[in-house]
């Protein structure tokens, strides 16, 4: 399968991508600003993504909530979402409307702050407050995403700090912030525009000219500090978590080479072989043989500054002792080490995934998503059409040496949830 | 205008719309029975076969509530000379997962391979539909994992909520007052010899449906059935026909107790409207207007107004029978009160006056809008197929569907409004700090006020 890519720059640093598919009579517009938590400055965590709520607030020509609105007046669907190191925002639409995605996605990246409120930024304070007490705070395991990468990361690396933020430094965002972060970090130079499906690549060259070409470029960019660490952990860390839960569960993760690296493949496939589909050695091993586990899966964090994530992630049936789900885990971890990879499971690894690539595809959003994240990662969109033969590429043997220097137990990271003792009981 | 927006490119127009159609659906059967459906999507070198068969947890029988569900997650534990992991790994070398499940209205087998191994996978989807050897040692642990999942579910707010309001809405005799999956008290009842009775009943040709969606012509895909499932002989009956009686007809409260909940969970509604009802579209763009999108007034009034809540929706729950209308929102403690008022104004004033001529363009250019959107991939078009089958939703229904949205009138949805919403008798639930929420709700006159413990199942005992 290949994807058509065009791609060419503004003058002022705006990174184009355009990829035609007539197929279906829609269009997604996606971008993608290089910024995300990791540009938060000290004591004001989770205000990336507070920022991210305030894009939906108006800009000098759309009043508060109005994009949402115009774009659901145009049958289109839309959100932003904000990770790491980077904020998307993106509609897909018919392609009769793809200028006004256009024009919604240039007004407010040139000309967002005469309609900022202190109004309405209370508001969205309250409403992301909201959203950290319903997906974190209300929700059982919901601090892991905030507990693992504090334990993985040193306290000031950028990637230490919670995405979602605490409540008294989302209490302490300011107007001035918002106007600081958005000079800083929302311009042309720092984002990647792509158009993918139904659009006529001279026709979007001349729209995306009339919307951002006039957009001047940033001028005071900070860079992001050196993110290099030690290729592993260099020794055991672990935190156990008391939590309103009532089975264990355990995530195990390693420091392994930042995504993109040519090793970092092997990671995948790695990944893969120990916790994809069902037929994996941690669903095989704990959930069917021992019935430990309701559930065992590993993935990567998929992080590309300089370090990544393996993460293994296992719950355990109701009553199980902590202790054993871990024993039993660290047990699969080490056979891991012991056996190696075989070819048998590299090829399932490696079959499911070629499905699921294409499968994913299918969606405009999808592919224009993985454009942007090539280009805003790698500088080169193009690269997503190399992407399955670089996991294609990793032999057995390259997986089995990869689990021999980075699933030892001097890399590994335990982070427990542990069902609270309840009060009360006599 | 402000004269530093001078030369700044003004809002667009848009261009012309380029025509859109649904894929077209090509039926056929088999000799013996056997439906198939067939939609060719060749853009990309994929195809999603998608089996339903006619009988799913409406067809539980009383005190085994969960059966559909376990029968349909066992099948793929084994066939002759391949049982557990050996069987799992055979699709996956395939590149596949086949996805097992049941629903109100039937069971389903799905996957997605690339074209090349349509054949072999079908095959094997074909052998564990047909012959299935549910080993007892499989089946008994997908039971005790579901029990482990009812346990979870206990700390789990959203889910909770859920479940139970429809646990409190439905006479306690009704199929849907019980989850899918069966309860803690139904589950430990299924046994293997269930199962295997429950698939003998009701697998068959004459109860089966394959879709088939993708890179393959109408012809290929009927002699890729042909192979799999046109040697299947086996007398099988659909489910049976299914009711909707409520609990009770008056408006009432019920808090479920979780400690020191941050938020509460909301769920208010009644039952709501069968799937075939004349007034279907009517009611889409309706609940659309009052909850059915981001631009919705229950969403902006709740979120963008009052900041009392990360979102707020409405739905109504499509079934053969009436399934649940809910309005669905987890707000801060301290104010459940007063976002449940707003909640009631809002389905007032959903009754009181048609909604404007805006509104009404917002919702039905929305609904036509992103139909098309709806089905860009392979899997999305199977399931909306089996799901028509399922519910019995007329041939033109997809085609016609835009141009029906764009139709309706103000007057129609405010009908449908008065028609049904019924304020009078919601059943309002709410997972949180009952201890805090419970004075709030004592004092607004909205009907009796219950707590009860989380493990609190209104269904046990019957």
């Amino acid at each position: 399968m290949h994807i058509p890519i065009e791609h060419y720059a503004l003058p002022n640093g705006l990174r184009v991508i355009l990829s035609e598919d007539h197929a279906t009579p829609i269009v997604a517009v996606n971008l993608w600003y290089h910024v995300g938590s990791a540009n938060e400055r000290e004591g004001r965590t989770g205000f990336a993504h507070l920022f991210e709520h305030m894009l939906f607030q108006g800009s000098a020509q759309v009043g508060a909530n109005e994009h949402f609105e115009l774009i659901q007046r145009a049958g289109g669907t839309l959100n932003g979402s904000t990770w790491l190191d980077r904020t998307n925002y993106y509609e897909t639409l018919p392609s009769h409307q793809l200028e006004l995605a256009l024009w919604l996605e240039a007004d407010r990246m040139a000309r967002l702050l005469p309609a900022m409120t202190q109004e309405k930024l209370d508001t969205q304070r309250d409403v992301v407050k909201n959203e950290r007490r319903w997906s974190v705070d209300n929700q059982p395991y919901g601090t892991w995403w905030e507990r693992l990468p504090a334990l993985c990361f040193p306290s000031e690396h950028p990637f230490h700090h919670s995405l979602i933020g605490s409540m008294e430094d989302l209490s302490e965002a300011s107007l001035e912030d918002v106007a600081a972060f958005f000079r800083t970090y929302y311009t042309p130079d720092n984002a990647v525009l792509t158009i993918a499906g139904d659009v006529d690549p001279a026709e979007a060259r001349q729209l995306v000219e009339r919307h951002f070409g006039e957009i001047p470029r940033g001028t005071r960019r900070p860079a992001l500090p050196d993110m290099s660490l030690p290729p592993t952990f260099g020794g055991r860390r672990r935190a156990v978590v008391e939590d309103a839960v009532v089975a264990p569960r355990l995530f195990l993760a390693f420091r392994i080479p930042p995504a993109g690296d040519e090793v970092w493949y092997a990671a995948y496939l790695l990944s893969a072989v120990l916790g994809s589909g069902e037929a994996c050695r941690l669903e095989t091993a704990l959930v069917r043989d021992q019935a430990i586990a309701t559930s065992a899966n590993a993935y990567t964090y998929d992080l590309t500054k300089g370090s990544d994530l393996l993460v293994v992630d296992v719950t355990a049936r109701p009553g199980t002792d902590p202790a054993a789900l871990e024993a039993a885990v660290e047990r699969e971890i080490d056979r891991m080490i012991v056996e190696g990879v075989g070819e048998t499971e590299r090829r399932r690894a490696l079959a499911l995934l070629e499905t699921a690539w294409v499968t994913e595809l299918q969606s405009a959003g999808s592919r224009a998503d993985a454009l942007s994240k090539f280009a805003t990662y790698h500088d080169d969109p193009t690269l997503l059409n190399a992407e399955l033969a670089r996991y294609a590429a990793v032999s057995a043997d390259e997986a089995t040496a990869f689990a021999r220097r980075y699933l030892v137990a001097e890399n590994r990271a335990t982070l427990l949830y542990v069902p609270q003792v309840a009060e009360g009981v006599a | 205008m402000s004269p530093s927006l001078a030369g700044v490119p003004k809002r667009p127009q848009p261009g012309t719309p380029r025509s859109y159609h649904f894929p077209a659906v090509h039926r056929h059967t088999l000799p013996n029975g056997v439906k198939v459906v067939v939609v060719p999507m060749p853009r990309l070198p994929i195809v999603t076969a998608m089996v339903y068969v006619d009988a799913g947890a409406n067809a539980d029988p009383a005190g085994e509530e969960g059966l559909a569900l376990l029968t349909a997650s066992s099948l793929t534990e084994g066939i002759v000379g391949c049982e557990g992991t050996p069987l799992v790994e055979r699709f996956e070398q395939l590149g596949t997962v086949a996805s097992v499940w049941a629903d109100w209205e039937g069971s389903y087998a799905r996957l997605t391979v690339l074209k090349e191994k349509v054949a072999p996978a079908l095959a094997l989807l074909a052998e564990v539909l047909r012959a299935p050897t549910f080993p007892v040692r499989e089946v008994e642990r997908l039971r005790d994992q579901r029990l482990s999942g009812l346990t979870q579910q206990l700390a789990e707010p959203r889910g909770l909520a859920d479940e139970r309001f429809d646990a409190f809405l439905y006479a306690p005799s009704m199929r849907y007052a019980r989850p899918v999956g069966g309860t803690p008290q139904t589950v430990p009842r299924l046994t293997r010899e269930g199962v295997v009775a429950f698939h003998t009943r009701h697998y068959g040709p004459a109860t089966t449906t394959l879709v088939l969606v993708g890179d393959l012509t109408p012809e290929a895909g009927v002699q890729l059935a042909t192979t799999a499932l046109g040697g299947w002989a086996h007398a099988a009956a659909r489910g049976p026909a299914v009711h909707d009686t409520a609990a009770e007809s008056a408006r009432r409260i019920v808090l479920v107790e979780k400690p020191d909940a941050p938020q509460s969970e909301l769920r208010v509604g009644h039952v709501g409207v069968p799937r075939l009802h004349p007034d279907y579209l009517a009611i889409v763009v309706m609940n659309g207007l009052l909850g059915g999108f981001f631009s919705s007034r229950i969403n902006l009034n709740l979120r963008e107004k009052h900041a009392f809540t990360y979102g707020a929706s409405s739905s109504f729950d499509w079934r053969r029978a009436a399934g649940p209308f809910t309005v669905g929102t987890a707000v801060k403690t301290e104010v459940t009160a007063r976002a449940l008022e707003e909640i009631l104004k809002e389905i007032d004033a959903m009754r009181a006056a048609p909604p404007t001529a805006s509104e009404l363009a917002l919702a039905a250019d929305y609904l036509a809008g992103v139909f098309p959107l709806r089905f860009e991939s392979t899997a999305a078009v199977a399931g909306t197929v089996a799901m028509a089958e399922s519910l019995g939703v007329p041939e033109d229904f997809y085609s016609t569907y835009r141009e029906r949205v764009r139709a309706l009138t103000a007057d129609e949805v405010h009908v449908a409004a008065r028609t049904h919403l019924h304020p009078d008798r919601l059943l309002v639930l709410a997972v949180g700090d009952t201890a805090a929420v419970a004075p709030m709700l004592d004092g607004m006159g909205l009907g009796p006020v219950t707590r009860v413990a989380a493990e609190f199942d209104p269904t046990e005992g019957r």
